[in-house]
């Protein structure tokens, strides 16, 4: 069985190669291959992303420039007076980013995803009309959503002081609709064949609900949840509009304000923080997406296309 | 079961039972089950959502008192001009210094589309058709934009274009300028390429899904026709993806009317004022609240069309999915 095979056809492989594979350069014929969309895809992608690793370098800068990288340390993280961990008004809004964003989540997530179910099922004037109304809630520049609720809160619900109370309504008002809008495409996308076996099987509707439309929809719930809570810890709009001053002020009003001023590299520090946090946000969505879908080849590309 | 309506001598109730249009499949449910589902939405929307605007009228409608605080009237029949022809004197009349603003918003505006279509249609076509194995790797990086916040990535550029920052030192080093140029103090290039930063995964990502959806066998029946790459390219694939493009284009044009965070953060100057700066400043130093109201209604006049657009395509690709 040891019959060693000798490799006498390696060289004349070589031979065969056709001579489209040659390597040919480009500025021979430069629309034959998309060397110039090549080149101008990776001019692309470095420009998105190398700004941003420069931010992230900076926030671990020794010196006080937030321009030029000045060695390495951990100063304006917690060993500045004025560093993210140190500075008492930065440390607030740390925990303000998080009360908001659990917030926004725990209240817009469950009441969007029974929009979606309702509005799925309820086929008349009015859920067209809500659908609409949900639609252009989503359309609308967020500028548009935070003056209007701002005047809201000043004029008409004067109950509702500005703060943290208001930075919440307005928050789920603004993300009320991704929950909507990917558990709907979910559901346009199972069908309702399921649903409808287990009716005749014998379940009551709103037990076929719990035990198999929404096990059905958890990957799209936990996608939304994912989405919401990672938008609203970036969140600096509507916010901006309806905080009540230094206390109920977010980490991401706190860097808008203080990237217009005069920044020191703390303000790098605090994007940097937000930067991991939605980031371990989304790679927890995506984990809980994939756990939900197991069995269905779901991957990034369809993860990606819930986003 | 699409028959005509039941016997008469059925009772009337057994119709009305028959809650949703969608169960024909013979199960039932109460009337209000599928209302109620929608109720707790739709009723946040109404109250935070419709009502505000109605309110945004009424201070735009509204009056001022003695200290300029405005005053809403609630009333539709006691609703006054002022606010109104005020902001139309300021666009239009003899001392429009608004004008330029909206000149400039569309110019800012239109630069930025510009670029976002050259740039995002060339990176979606060549991840699309050609990202071949490194179509994932391609997909995280073009995804990453959105979720690294916006605020970052536009203070990451605060960082690069400061006067000693590493713009000017490389652009020193290639002796491209004789001294470094102050790019945050109201350049229309760096708002404008900061629109762009800002935007443009918004408009990759819907063309890079039409095009990756392309059926390669119309691109073969191109080229079988004789077509060259290129005209096969302008022919076909452009064509083609003609509501991908439109729709890319809402996408990020929305938000760039209304944006005003970009300015503030990259120039903070007069100079390159747009339409949400106005509105921002408005509702931001006070006095001018009514001003504000007035610009959110313009705003949303001026946008309505893309909106509805968006919103037809954001619907229709649900029921494609």
């Amino acid at each position: 069985m040891s019959v060693t095979v000798p490799r006498v056809d390696a060289p004349a492989v070589e031979h065969q190669v056709p001579p489209s594979k040659r390597r040919t350069w480009w500025w021979h014929d430069p629309w034959r291959k998309p060397r110039i969309l090549e080149a101008v895809t990776w001019a692309y992608l470095a420009w998105s992303i190398v700004p941003v690793a420069i931010a992230v370098l900076l926030a671990f800068n020794a010196g006080r420039s937030i321009s030029t990288f000045q060695g390495f340390g951990l100063t304006w993280w917690n060993q500045d007076e004025a560093s993210l961990f140190k500075d008492p008004e930065l440390h607030q809004a740390i925990f303000q980013t998080l009360k908001l964003s659990v917030g926004t989540m725990i209240v817009a997530v469950p009441i969007g995803v029974a929009f979606a179910i309702g509005i799925d099922r309820w086929h008349t004037r009015p859920a067209t009309t809500a659908n609409f109304v949900m639609l252009l809630s989503f359309v609308m520049p967020e500028i548009i959503i935070g003056v209007a609720l701002f005047l809201v809160f000043q004029f008409l619900l004067k109950f509702i002081r500005l703060g943290t109370v208001a930075e919440l309504l307005g928050l789920i008002t603004f993300q009320l609709s991704y929950p909507v809008i990917i558990v709907r495409a979910r559901l346009l996308s199972i069908g309702k064949e399921y649903e409808e076996a287990a009716m005749d099987l014998g379940a009551p509707p709103r037990q076929s609900i719990r035990r198999v439309l929404l096990p059905l929809l958890y990957p799209a719930i936990f996608a939304s949840a994912a989405l919401v809570f990672a938008d609203t810890i970036d969140d600096f709009v509507t916010v901006n509009y309806l905080h009540a001053g230094a206390p109920t002020e977010p980490m991401a009003v706190k860097i808008y304000t203080a990237a217009r001023g005069s920044p020191t590299p703390a303000v790098n520090a605090a994007a940097t923080l937000m930067l991991v946090s939605t980031t371990i946000i989304i790679v927890i969505g995506f984990l809980l997406y994939r756990h939900f879908t197991k069995g269905q080849r779901a991957g990034m590309h369809d993860f990606a296309a819930q986003i | 079961m699409t028959e005509a309506a039941p016997p008469a001598d059925r009772p009337r109730l057994f119709r009305r039972r028959r809650a949703s249009a969608g169960s024909e499949s013979g199960v039932w449910y109460p009337r209000w089950f599928w209302p109620a589902w929608s109720a707790p939405g739709a009723l946040w929307l109404l109250v935070l959502f419709i009502v505000p605007f109605y309110v945004v009228i009424c201070v735009a409608f509204g009056t001022v008192d003695l200290f300029r605080n405005p005053l809403p009237v609630w009333e539709p029949w006691y609703w006054t001009a002022s606010n109104v022809t005020g902001v139309y004197h300021k666009i239009f009349g003899a001392h429009a210094f608004l004008q330029p603003v909206f000149v400039r918003t569309f110019l800012y505006v239109l630069a930025a589309s510009i670029i976002c279509i050259v740039v995002g249609y060339s990176v979606a076509y060549y991840v699309a058709r050609y990202g071949g194995r490194r179509k994932t790797l391609f997909l995280i990086l073009l995804i990453s934009p959105f979720w690294i916040s916006y605020l970052m990535r536009m203070l990451a550029w605060v960082n690069l274009l400061q006067t000693d920052g590493y713009v000017n030192r490389v652009i020193t080093f290639l002796h491209l300028a004789p001294r470094p140029v102050a790019w945050l103090e109201g350049r229309p290039l760096t708002v404008i390429l900061g629109l762009v930063y800002g935007y443009i995964p918004y408009m990759i990502l819907p063309l890079y899904a039409f095009l990756d959806r392309i059926d390669q066998s119309l691109l073969e029946a191109g080229r079988d026709l004789g077509g060259s790459p290129f005209s096969t390219f302008v022919r076909v694939t452009i064509p083609l993806s003609k509501p991908a493009i439109l729709a890319g284009l809402v996408i990020v044009t929305l938000p760039m009317f209304g944006d005003y965070y970009t300015n503030n953060l990259l120039s903070n100057s007069p100079k390159t004022t747009m339409i949400g700066n106005v509105l921002d400043d408005a509702i931001e130093t006070g006095g001018q609240v009514p001003q504000g109201a007035v610009f959110v209604i313009l705003l949303m006049i001026l946008l309505i069309i893309p909106m509805l657009y968006y919103m037809r395509s954001t619907r229709r690709s649900l029921e494609e999915a």
